[in-house]
């Protein structure tokens, strides 16, 4: 007995996922409700089929007419028309006749005509792939007895002899029901892929999973992913990805000398660093002197500002002599501002992904997670924050994220809780209540693999930008934000206590 | 009046096939008198004929003009659906000679 083989579908992040792609030679049942991009996905599997690997495809409508489909195909820029003229694609249309009354019955019959017509574009293209969208679609012109469904169940099988790879699509009438609406399962039982469209509080969330194939392995569970304008389907294989990344040992400067001393010489090359803080404390400043940082010592930098413009974001620069237009004129700097709110947070992470390959930075900056949060669902944001901790650790970039905590003093976000076990290092800024004055305070709380200063420092702002000055010595309770004033006295007091009798 | 056109699809010469040529040739002679036109049309030879006027099922039968189209499915054993769907009218039944 052979072991069944797979033939990569090509739609980007699938084959992650099926390891490999769809099993060779044999149909798989692609499931969803109404509005899933199952018809996409065919489409998809087709033309991945066709533009990367030269195999013709067959594609068998009972729902939408050829005409219907090359038109929302051209949508994502697909010219299946062309293909059509290449001798590459074929439609077998068995989709609803508007312009005749219903299909009147009188007497037994097959469907050995669908059969037919099938098998002969099969033969005419030289098909290595078909899609069938959706099986379910005849039962709109023929009643779903049992002769149909016996002949459904021929139809599906006559692929079989033609070594062509299939999708065979379904309607599920809800997300959590039956595999699909009329039963089709039946017909095609040993690979089932599923489509969902999910709402979470207000927003919709789309997954794949593959539910099984008979005989071969795949990666299990629900798997994030989007319909891009430009690329169609495009899965977001999360915990497919491994945590393979070399760490380095090399530093880079953050942008800030005193910064880069309590960090014990700097970031790490290729560390993802947290910065929390509430808002105002001086986030997007130190984003700001990391990116010019970067930029003064030769590095491509690219910042994603999510709450400011263009122009605030510059006009804030230049308050601190920094001069990010001529940075980007000299081509180390570029900057992408957007509103967090204008597309998906799956499509934010493929246009993120898209820019980092193509400017090929050594550091990035993202100002701020939180503004991200706000567009997504839970599992949605940690997905999100996984996904681009593991591409960017990839390529060897230092990444520096910002989070806003909800409370002015102490506290911690949302946006924390989901990214901090994912980061190397953690940077917290504080507002610190003063007899009567509110200052800043600044301390490194995680350093993956490197010592560093445990206090927490004062830092004033300047047109310089930041500096970092002495540690908070008579305020305890910083983090909490629940303030206690000690003297002097008593903190030399506690630290006696704790002193080892032996030093005397 | 505009005469009858009339497309059979089978599938070779399956008992099938058969019954519904039987069937619809009876059918027209009564009804019609020969004042038809049928094409039988066999689907395993013809492909693209089947592809060019969507067949899904066999036998089929396509009826244009007269307008608008009209489409039956299975044997035609089932004379009644057969003549409505075709707008034909049954001639009344010969009187009893006896």
């Amino acid at each position: 007995m052979t072991a069944i083989t797979k033939l990569p579908t090509e739609i980007p992040g699938f084959d992650l996922i099926s390891l490999g792609g769809l099993p060779q030679g044999r149909s798989t049942l692609l499931s969803g409700t109404s509005g899933s991009a199952k018809t996409v996905f065919a489409c998809q599997f087709l033309l991945e089929g066709i533009r990367q690997s030269g195999q013709p495809g067959v594609f068998v409508t009972f729902e939408e007419t050829p005409d219907a489909i090359r038109a929302n195909m051209a949508g994502f820029g697909w010219d299946i028309a062309r293909y059509e003229a290449d001798g590459m694609w074929a439609f077998v249309d068995v989709s609803p006749r508007f312009d005749s009354p219903p299909t009147i019955v009188a007497g037994p019959f097959d469907l050995t005509a669908l059969l037919v017509r099938i098998e002969n574009a099969i033969r005419h293209i030289g098909a290595k792939r078909v899609a069938i969208d959706s099986l379910g679609g005849i039962f709109t012109q023929l009643e779903p007895d049992g002769v149909v469904r016996q002949e459904l169940f021929r139809v599906v099988s006559s692929l079989k002899p033609f070594g062509v790879t299939s999708v065979v699509t379904a309607e599920r009438a809800d997300d959590a029901g039956t595999i699909s609406r009329y039963g089709i399962e039946e017909f095609v039982t040993d690979n089932v892929v599923i489509l969902r469209n999910t709402r979470e509080g207000e927003k919709r969330r789309r997954t794949i999973e593959i539910l099984k194939f008979r005989g071969a392995h795949h990666q299990k569970g629900e798997f994030p992913f989007t319909v891009s304008p430009e690329q169609g389907i495009v899965v977001i294989p999360l915990s497919a990805m491994e945590l393979k990344q070399k760490s380095s040992h090399l530093r880079v400067p953050s942008g800030i000398e005193e910064l880069d001393r309590m960090c014990g010489g700097g970031f790490y090359r290729d560390s993802i660093i947290l910065l929390s803080g509430a808002t105002g404390t001086g986030k997007t400043l130190v984003t700001t002197q990391f990116i010019a940082g970067g930029v003064a010592s030769g590095q491509r930098s690219l910042l994603f500002a999510f709450e400011e413009s263009r122009d605030q974001l510059f006009r804030n620069a230049s308050g601190w002599g920094i001069d990010f237009e001529k940075m980007e004129a000299e081509g180390l700097l570029r900057v992408v501002c957007e509103y967090p709110e204008v597309c998906s947070l799956e499509d934010h992470l493929i246009q993120i992904k898209k820019i980092l390959d193509e400017f090929g930075p050594q550091r990035v900056a993202i100002d701020s997670l939180s503004a991200l949060e706000r567009v997504s669902t839970v599992k949605s944001f940690r997905e999100f924050a996984i996904g681009l901790t593991s591409y960017i650790k990839d390529r060897n970039v230092a990444g520096l994220f910002t989070a806003t905590s909800s409370s002015l003093l102490g506290g911690s976000s949302i946006t924390e809780t989901h990214i901090s076990t994912l980061t190397d290092s953690i940077i917290l800024l504080r507002y610190v209540e003063m007899y009567g004055e509110m200052r800043r305070g600044i301390t490194v709380l995680k350093m993956r693999g490197s010592s560093h200063d445990k206090d927490i420092r004062e830092f004033t702002i300047d047109s310089n930008g930041m500096h970092i000055g002495k540690t908070f010595r008579t305020i305890t309770g910083i983090l909490s934000g629940q303030f206690t004033y000690r003297g002097p006295e008593e903190i030399d007091r506690i630290g006696e206590l704790f002193r080892d009798p032996e030093e005397h | 009046m505009e005469k009858y056109q009339l497309k059979l699809f089978v599938t070779g010469g399956s008992p099938r096939s058969k019954r519904a040529i039987e069937n619809l040739r009876r059918i027209c002679e009564e009804q019609l008198q020969g004042d038809y036109l049928l094409e039988v049309i066999d689907v395993l030879q013809c492909p693209q004929q089947a592809e060019k006027n969507h067949i899904l099922a066999t036998p089929t039968v396509i009826r244009e003009p007269p307008m608008p189209t009209r489409r039956i499915i299975g044997d035609l054993s089932d004379t009644e659906q057969v003549l409505s769907a075709l707008e034909l009218q049954k001639h009344p039944p010969p009187p009893d000679a006896s």
